[in-house]
C-alpha cells in the first residue's frame, strides 16, 4: 500500500509539473489573445454596419430575450476561460427568472454580455445570438448590435441593478445629478425641470422617506438598503422592459434584503417587464421567480419552473443546492454542503464537469458531455442520471 | 470645518518650529572658522564691521558652544526671524527677506509657466494612456515619463544647450537678456521678448521633468477608478464612454489630482536650483546656490526656512482643497 | 494538452475510494504555485521588467567587473593619467605696457601640444579627459560609487524607518505621535538645498579628510530621506492591526515584539522592496547631483555627476561644445540605471500586487 501510493504521489507530481505553464507558452498564449481579441475588437469597433446585419426575428414572440448557444470567453494570460459556454434558455416577457448557481459559474457574465458590458477587452462573446425584442417591435442581435446602437438600449429598455450598492453609485455626484443624467439622455425633450421632477417621483415611489431631501445628497450620506433604493429607482426611470438585478440582495441586512424583494416584486407589477435575478440565494428565488435556471460551470445544467425545481430537481448538483438550503422543517440540524469545488475553467475536462463532486455518478457520466433533456415542455437538465425523459418531445430540446 | 483649518494651522507651526530646530542645528555644525573665511572678503571691502562678524557667530549659535548659549541664540534667532527678519546677507550685502522678495518672482514665473504645460501635457497623456491600458501609445508614453524622471536636470539641460544654443543656434546659451543688443529703455515689448527667448529653454527642461510625473499619476488614478463599480454603472446607464471617461471617472480621478496639483503652487516659489544656475537665471534657485556653495548663512538659514514654510503650505493647502472637491470629507 | 494523462491517473485511481478520486482530480485541476514564484513569473512576464533587469544588470556588471578587467589587463585604475600628444589651436592673451606707456592686449593664435582632451582612440574609447583620466575607466568607477552608495543609503533609510514607522504604527498613542511630528518635520525640510549646505560644510572643513567626505554624504540623504518608509510602514501597520489574522495571532498570546516582527514585518515586506527599488534611483540622481556642483563625491575620484560637470557652460563653452564624448555617456548611465531602477520597480509593484496593476 505504502508502496503504491508513493508511486502514485509521483505520477501526480509529474502531471503537475508539466502543467505549469513555462514563459514560452504563456508568451505565445498572450500573442494568440491579442491576435484573437484584436479581430473581435475591429468587429465591435465597425461604423455604419447597415440595420440588417444585427436585426433578427425572435423563436418565439412572447420572449423578451432569447439566449441562444452563448458562449462568452476571457481570454487570459494562462489560456482561455469559458465563462459562458453554450447557454440557451428565455426570458418570457412579464416573468422573472433566476439564475443560481455558485459564485464564479456564469451567472453574472450572462446578464453583463446581454447589456455588451463584459470586460473588454480580455471578455469577448465567441459565438451564439441574445435575441432581444425591443420595445420599437424590432428584435436586436445584442452581439452584434454596434456600439452606439447599444447605448440607446442599455440604461432605457434594458437596466441593471448592482450587487454592491455601496460602490455601484458614483460618490462624487450626487443622488440627483446621477438620475436626471439616464432622463436626460434618453428621455427625448426632456428638461432639467422635468428630469428634476421625474427622478424625485421615482425616489418617492421606490419607498424612499423625503424624497426632495435625498435628491440632493451624496451616495454617502445614504445607508446600504438607501442606495439599493436609489439604484432600483434609477433602473426603473425609463421604464425598462427588462431589469437585470444581480444579487441585488447580497450585500444588504436581512432585514433589509426583505424590503428590497418585496419592492422588487411591486416594481415588477408595475411596469409589467421581466426581471433577470441573479442570485445564489434559494429563498429568494422560491419568493421571486417564476422560471429558474440553474447554472454550473458555465453550462446550465437545470432549468424549469419554480415549482420543478424546487419539488422534483433532476440534476445531482441541484438536489445538492436544495439539500443544502438552511430549513427548519429537517430533523437532521446538519446543514448539508457539496464536497469539492467548481473545477478549473481553463482546461475543463470533456466529460460532465460535475463529475468529481457527484456523488451519484456512473459509468456513462466519464463520457462525453450529456446532452439536455426534456422532462416536460418547461424542465430540461443535462445529466445521464434520470436516462431518457419519459417526456414525448424529446427532440424539441435545442442541446 | 474652521476649528480643523485652526488645528491643522496650530500642526503647521509646531512642524516650523520643528524645522527651525534642525536648520538652526545645521548651521551649527559649521566650524566657526568658517564664517572667518566666508566673510573675510566682505570685512576687507567695509560691507562688515568684526562685530558684525561677532553678532553673526553669536546670533548662529558659533561663538558659545554650550547648551545655555546655543539656546540664548536659537531663541535670538527665532524672535527676530518672527519678526520678520531673517537677517543680513554678507554675500547680497542686503537683508535676506529683501533678496527673497527681489528674486522669487523670475522664479515662480518660470516654475508656473512650466507647471500649466505640465499640466497641460500630462494629463491629457495619462488619461488617454489610461483608456487605451497596454496599447502601444500607454507603452510609449509611460516609458517617455519614466525617462523624465530619471534625466538629471544638469544632463537635460547641457543636451538641450549643446543640441539648441550651440549647434543650432536658435536659443541663447546663458542669461536672461542679450549682453550685446542694447535696448532702448523704453522699448517693453524687445526687451520682454527677449527675456522670454532666454526663458524657452529652461522651461522646456522643468516641463520635459516634470509632466512624466503627473502623467504617470494621472493614469494611475485613472486606471483605478476606470475599473470601479461605479463606472460600470455609468456604462449599464447608456452613457457614451466619451461621457463614462471624462466625466463619471475623470471627477473621480481629480480629487487625488487637485490635492496633489495644488500642493505643488507654493512650492514654485521656491526656485530650481540646478536648472537656473546652468542656465544662469538670475532667479532665486540660482541666487540659493550661490550663497550655499559661498557659505552665507544668514541667507541659507533664511532660504531653507521660507522653503519649509512653502512646503508645509503645501501640504495644508492640499488638505483643505481635499475637502473642497471630495464631498465625502466636508462634513468630517 | 495534458488530458492524456489526466486520464491516466483517473483510471488508475478510480478503482480506489470516492474520497481519493475527488483529492485527485483537484490536485490538478488546482495548480498551487509558491508565492514567491508566482510573484518571479508575473515579474518576468512584464517586457518593461526584463528590460529594467537587464539594464541594471548592465550597469553592474559595467561598474564592478569592468573595472577589474581594465586593471588586470592594463594595469590601471580611474586616476591614471595618460599623456597623450597632440596638436591643438591655442589663443593666448597677455597684457603689456608699451614704450609709449600705453597698455596693450597681445593676442596670439599658436598651435600647441597638448596633452589632455584626448579624443576617442582604440586605446581609450571614449578619449580622455580634462585631467588626462581615461574616461572609459572613469565611467566604471564613477558607476561603482554611485550603485555602492545608493544601495547602502537605501539599506539605512529603509532599517531606521522599519523601525520608527514599526515602533509608530505599533504602540500607537504617544509614540506614535512623537514620531510622526518628528517625520513631519524632517519631511518639511527641503532636501537639496539641505544636503547642499551640508555637503558644502563638510568639504569646507579641513579636519575631514576628502576620502571620508562620502561616507558623510550616504549619512546625510539617509537622514533626509527615512521618512517615506517610515511612513509607509506605520500606515501599513495601522491597518494589519485592524485585519482579523492579527487578532487571531493575539489570542495565542505571543508577545508584541514577535508579533511585530512576525507578523506585521513581513506582511509590508514587499510594499517596502517596491519602494527601495524606486528609492535606489533617487538616492543615484543626489548624489550625481551634488557631485556635478563638486560636493559630492571628491576629486580625483570619479562619479558621473562630476563628468558631466565639465560640461556646465559657467566653466566655458568649449567641452559642452566640442566634447561630448566627455558628457554624454555619463549622463546616458545616470539615465538607464535611474530607468532601470524604476522599470523594476514598477514591475515588483505589479507582480507582487496584481490588483493594483500600473
Amino acid at each position: 500500500m505504502g508502496l503504491k501510493n508513493f508511486f502514485e504521489r509521483k505520477k501526480i507530481e509529474g502531471v503537475d509539473n508539466t502543467m505549469y505553464l513555462t514563459l514560452r507558452e504563456e508568451r505565445r498564449i498572450s500573442k494568440e489573445n491579442n491576435r484573437i481579441i484584436k479581430y473581435y475588437e475591429r468587429q465591435k469597433a465597425r461604423k455604419n454596419v447597415p440595420e440588417e446585419e444585427y436585426l433578427t426575428q425572435m423563436r418565439d414572440p412572447n420572449n423578451v430575450v432569447e439566449f441562444d448557444n452563448l458562449h462568452t470567453y476571457f481570454f487570459t494570460d494562462v489560456g482561455t476561460v469559458k465563462s459562458v459556454n453554450g447557454v440557451t434558455f428565455d426570458v418570457p416577457i412579464g416573468k422573472t427568472v433566476g439564475m443560481v448557481g455558485e459564485s464564479g459559474c456564469g451567472k453574472s457574465v450572462t446578464s453583463l454580455s446581454l447589456m455588451q458590458l463584459v470586460q473588454a477587452p480580455t471578455g469577448q462573446i465567441v459565438e451564439g445570438s441574445i435575441r432581444y425584442q425591443a420595445g420599437d417591435g424590432k428584435c436586436y442581435d445584442i452581439p452584434k448590435v454596434p456600439k452606439d446602437r447599444m447605448l440607446k438600449l442599455r440604461g432605457k429598455e434594458i437596466s441593471m441593478i448592482f450587487q454592491e450598492p455601496m460602490t455601484s453609485l458614483n460618490p462624487v455626484f450626487r443622488i440627483g445629478e446621477q438620475m436626471d443624467e439616464v432622463i436626460l439622455l434618453h428621455e427625448e425633450g426632456a428638461t432639467p425641470e422635468i428630469a428634476k421632477e421625474r427622478s424625485i417621483a421615482m425616489l418617492k415611489s421606490v419607498g424612499i422617506p423625503m424624497p426632495d431631501k435625498i435628491y440632493t445628497k451624496y451616495p454617502h450620506e445614504l445607508s446600504g438598503g438607501m442606495r439599493q433604493r436609489v439604484m432600483i429607482a434609477m433602473a426603473l426611470l425609463c421604464n425598462p422592459r427588462l431589469i437585470i438585478a444581480d444579487e441585488p440582495t447580497t450585500a444588504l441586512d436581512v432585514t433589509i434584503q426583505a424590503q428590497i424583494l418585496e419592492l422588487l416584486r411591486e416594481v415588477k407589477e408595475r411596469i409589467n417587464g421581466s426581471i433577470m435575478l441573479i442570485t445564489h440565494d434559494l429563498g429568494v428565488i422560491a419568493e421571486m421567480a417564476d422560471l429558474v435556471v440553474v447554472m454550473y460551470a458555465g453550462r446550465i445544467i437545470e432549468k424549469g419552473t419554480v415549482r420543478e425545481i424546487f419539488h422534483d430537481p433532476k440534476h445531482p448538483y441541484t438536489i445538492g443546492l436544495m439539500r443544502s438550503k438552511p430549513s427548519g422543517k429537517l430533523k437532521d440540524n446538519r446543514l448539508y454542503s457539496i464536497k469539492g469545488q467548481v473545477p478549473n475553467p481553463i482546461n475543463m475536462p470533456d466529460h460532465c464537469y460535475f463529475l468529481n463532486r457527484c456523488d451519484m455518478a456512473m459509468d456513462i457520466c466519464h463520457g462525453e458531455y450529456p446532452k439536455m433533456i426534456q422532462y416536460s415542455p418547461t424542465h430540461f437538465a443535462a445529466c445521464y442520471l434520470c436516462g431518457e425523459s419519459s417526456f414525448p418531445k424529446n427532440d424539441l430540446a435545442k442541446e | 470645518m474652521l476649528k480643523y483649518i485652526l488645528k491643522r494651522l496650530g500642526l503647521a507651526f509646531i512642524i516650523l518650529i520643528g524645522a527651525s530646530i534642525l536648520i538652526y542645528m545645521l548651521s551649527m555644525l559649521m566650524p566657526a572658522d568658517f564664517i572667518d573665511t566666508q566673510t573675510a572678503a566682505a570685512l576687507q571691502s567695509g560691507a562688515m564691521t568684526m562685530d558684525d562678524v561677532m553678532r553673526l557667530k553669536e546670533l548662529y549659535g558659533l561663538a558659545d558652544k554650550s547648551f545655555g548659549g546655543i539656546m540664548k541664540s536659537y531663541f535670538s534667532w527665532l524672535k527676530s526671524a518672527l519678526s520678520g527678519d531673517l537677517g543680513f546677507s554678507f554675500l547680497y550685502q542686503k537683508p535676506v527677506t529683501k533678496v527673497l522678495s527681489e528674486y522669487i518672482w523670475l522664479s515662480f514665473m518660470i516654475a508656473f509657466i512650466s507647471y500649466i504645460l505640465e499640466i497641460a501635457i500630462g494629463i491629457p497623456m495619462g488619461i488617454k494612456a489610461s483608456v487605451n491600458q497596454y496599447s502601444a501609445y500607454d507603452y510609449t508614453v509611460s516609458v517617455f515619463a519614466m525617462m523624465g524622471t530619471a534625466l538629471p536636470s544638469f544632463f537635460l539641460s547641457a543636451l538641450l544647450l549643446n543640441v539648441f544654443a550651440i549647434k543650432l543656434r536658435i536659443f541663447p546659451l546663458q542669461g536672461l537678456t542679450t549682453a550685446t543688443k542694447i535696448f532702448d529703455k523704453n522699448a517693453y515689448i524687445q526687451i520682454f521678448l527677449d527675456k522670454a527667448w532666454h526663458l524657452v529653454l529652461p522651461i522646456t527642461v522643468l516641463t520635459l521633468l516634470n509632466a512624466g510625473y503627473i502623467m504617470k499619476f494621472t493614469r494611475t488614478n485613472m486606471l483605478e477608478v476606470l475599473n470601479s463599480d461605479y463606472i460600470r454603472t455609468a456604462r449599464a446607464k447608456g452613457l457614451s464612454e466619451k461621457t463614462v471617461t471624462y466625466k463619471h471617472a475623470f471627477r473621480n480621478t481629480m480629487i487625488p489630482l487637485v490635492t496633489t496639483l495644488s500642493g505643488m503652487i507654493p512650492g514654485l516659489f521656491g526656485g530650481a536650483m540646478i536648472t537656473e544656475t546652468v542656465f544662469a537665471i538670475p532667479g532665486i534657485g540660482y541666487m540659493a546656490l550661490r550663497a550655499t556653495l559661498q557659505g552665507d548663512i544668514p541667507f541659507i538659514m533664511g532660504y531653507n526656512m521660507f522653503l519649509a514654510v512653502l512646503t508645509v503650505l503645501g501640504m495644508l493647502i492640499s488638505d483643505l482643497m481635499y475637502m473642497v472637491v471630495d464631498p465625502r470629507v466636508k462634513l468630517s | 494538452m495534458t488530458t492524456e494523462k489526466e486520464k491516466i491517473t483517473e483510471s488508475n485511481v478510480n478503482g480506489n475510494n470516492g474520497n481519493n478520486n475527488i483529492e485527485l482530480e483537484l490536485e490538478h485541476n488546482f495548480r498551487v504555485i509558491s508565492p514567491g514564484r508566482m510573484v518571479a513569473k508575473r515579474f518576468f512576464k512584464s517586457r518593461l521588467s526584463v528590460a529594467g533587469l537587464i539594464m541594471i544588470i548592465f550597469v553592474f556588471l559595467f561598474s564592478f567587473v569592468g573595472p577589474l578587467i581594465v586593471d588586470a589587463t592594463w594595469g590601471y585604475k580611474e586616476n591614471q593619467v595618460f599623456k597623450i600628444e597632440r596638436v591643438s589651436d591655442m589663443f593666448t592673451t597677455a597684457d603689456f605696457t608699451g614704450p609709449d606707456g600705453m597698455k596693450y592686449t597681445y593676442y596670439d593664435k599658436s598651435q600647441t601640444v597638448i596633452t589632455f582632451k584626448a579624443p576617442p582612440s582604440k586605446d581609450h574609447w571614449l578619449g580622455t579627459d580634462t585631467s588626462g583620466f581615461d574616461i572609459f575607466t572613469r565611467l566604471m568607477y564613477g558607476g561603482r560609487i554611485s550603485l555602492v552608495i545608493s544601495f547602502i543609503v537605501i539599506f539605512l533609510e529603509t532599517f531606521i524607518g522599519i523601525i520608527m514607522g514599526g515602533l509608530a504604527g505599533y504602540f500607537g498613542d504617544w509614540v506614535d505621535l512623537l514620531i510622526m511630528r518628528l517625520v513631519d518635520i524632517f519631511s518639511s525640510l527641503p532636501t537639496l538645498p539641505i544636503l547642499l549646505v551640508l555637503s558644502a560644510t563638510i568639504s569646507s572643513i579641513e579636519a575631514i579628510p576628502p576620502e571620508h567626505r562620502i561616507y558623510y554624504l550616504m549619512a546625510f540623504i539617509t537622514l533626509l530621506g527615512w521618512t517615506g518608509v517610515a511612513r509607509i510602514v506605520r500606515g501599513q501597520i495601522l491597518m494589519l492591526r485592524e485585519q482579523e489574522y492579527m487578532m487571531a495571532a493575539t489570542t495565542t498570546g505571543i508577545s508584541s515584539l514577535h508579533k511585530i516582527f512576525r507578523h506585521l514585518i513581513p506582511n509590508t515586506m514587499p510594499q517596502l522592496i517596491v519602494t527601495a527599488t524606486l528609492g535606489l534611483g533617487g538616492v543615484i540622481l543626489y548624489e550625481s547631483t551634488l557631485s556635478f556642483l563638486g560636493i559630492g563625491v571628491p576629486f580625483p575620484r570619479a562619479a558621473w555627476g562630476s563628468m558631466i560637470a565639465l560640461a556646465d557652460p559657467a566653466k566655458g563653452q568649449d567641452i559642452l561644445a566640442n566634447y561630448p564624448n566627455m558628457w554624454v555617456p555619463a549622463g546616458i548611465l545616470i539615465v538607464v540605471t535611474v530607468l532601470g531602477f524604476s522599470f523594476i520597480g514598477d514591475g515588483l509593484r505589479d507582480a507582487f500586487d496584481p490588483r493594483m496593476k500600473r
